[in-house]
């Protein structure tokens, strides 16, 4: 429906609640973002878009393996983690973010 | 375009590109398109181990699908700019 209300300039709003609206309350903080092939990201949120790209800041990748012992068949979980200072990420592997309790 | 922009600012800085397929490179920024396609110069593989048989070439181009990340060099980056910028951008027009 033609409303009034369609945005024709750049006006940031602070009303309505869509999903990637909820992300941008996170700009500026901490956020972990889930992302396919069994990885985690721990890092600042600087900026994103509508496809999730992101630009992530001090940010941790942790990438967990499962190995299965070939005699016990028990799934091993192994971790690996790495540090980058400074990262932008590609929305199509992203699954979800979340915020990080951050105690101001 | 937010990121296209950011991208453009960021040309001639030395960056690492991870792609889905495992493969880290390196190389200078030299241009980026609006699908997020990359242009490097000066590629060099940074693990000889994940790599297929690409020794330094002079430049490649790099589809933008197939990337997963990109990273930077934190002094290059002005965060509080990406932020406000990222605030602007909402969610805007999206195509119907």
């Amino acid at each position: 429906m033609a409303d009034e209300n369609e945005q024709a300039t750049t006006t940031t709003t602070t009303s309505v609640e869509e999903p990637l609206d909820l992300v941008r309350l996170s700009l500026d903080e901490k956020v972990c973002v889930k992302m396919r092939n069994e990885r985690e990201l721990r890092g600042r949120l600087h900026a994103f878009d509508q496809h999730l790209n992101m630009v992530l800041g001090e940010v941790e990748e942790t990438i967990t393996t499962i190995e299965i012992d070939e005699e016990t068949f028990e799934q091993i979980y192994r971790p690996t983690k790495r540090q980058i200072p400074m990262l932008f990420v590609r929305g199509d592997g992203v699954i979800l973010i979340s915020p990080l309790a951050k105690q101001s | 375009m937010l990121f296209y922009s950011f991208f453009k600012s960021l040309v001639g800085k030395d960056v690492v590109i991870e792609l889905k397929n495992d493969l880290s490179i390196t190389g200078t920024l030299h241009s980026v398109d609006q699908y997020l396609n990359v242009k490097l110069t000066e590629v060099q593989v940074l693990d000889p181990e994940k790599y297929p048989h690409i020794q330094s070439v002079t430049s490649a181009f790099v589809r933008g699908s197939v990337i997963r990340y990109i990273q930077l060099p934190p002094d290059d980056v002005d965060t509080q700019l990406l932020q406000e910028a990222t605030r602007k951008e909402v969610t805007q027009p999206r195509k119907e």
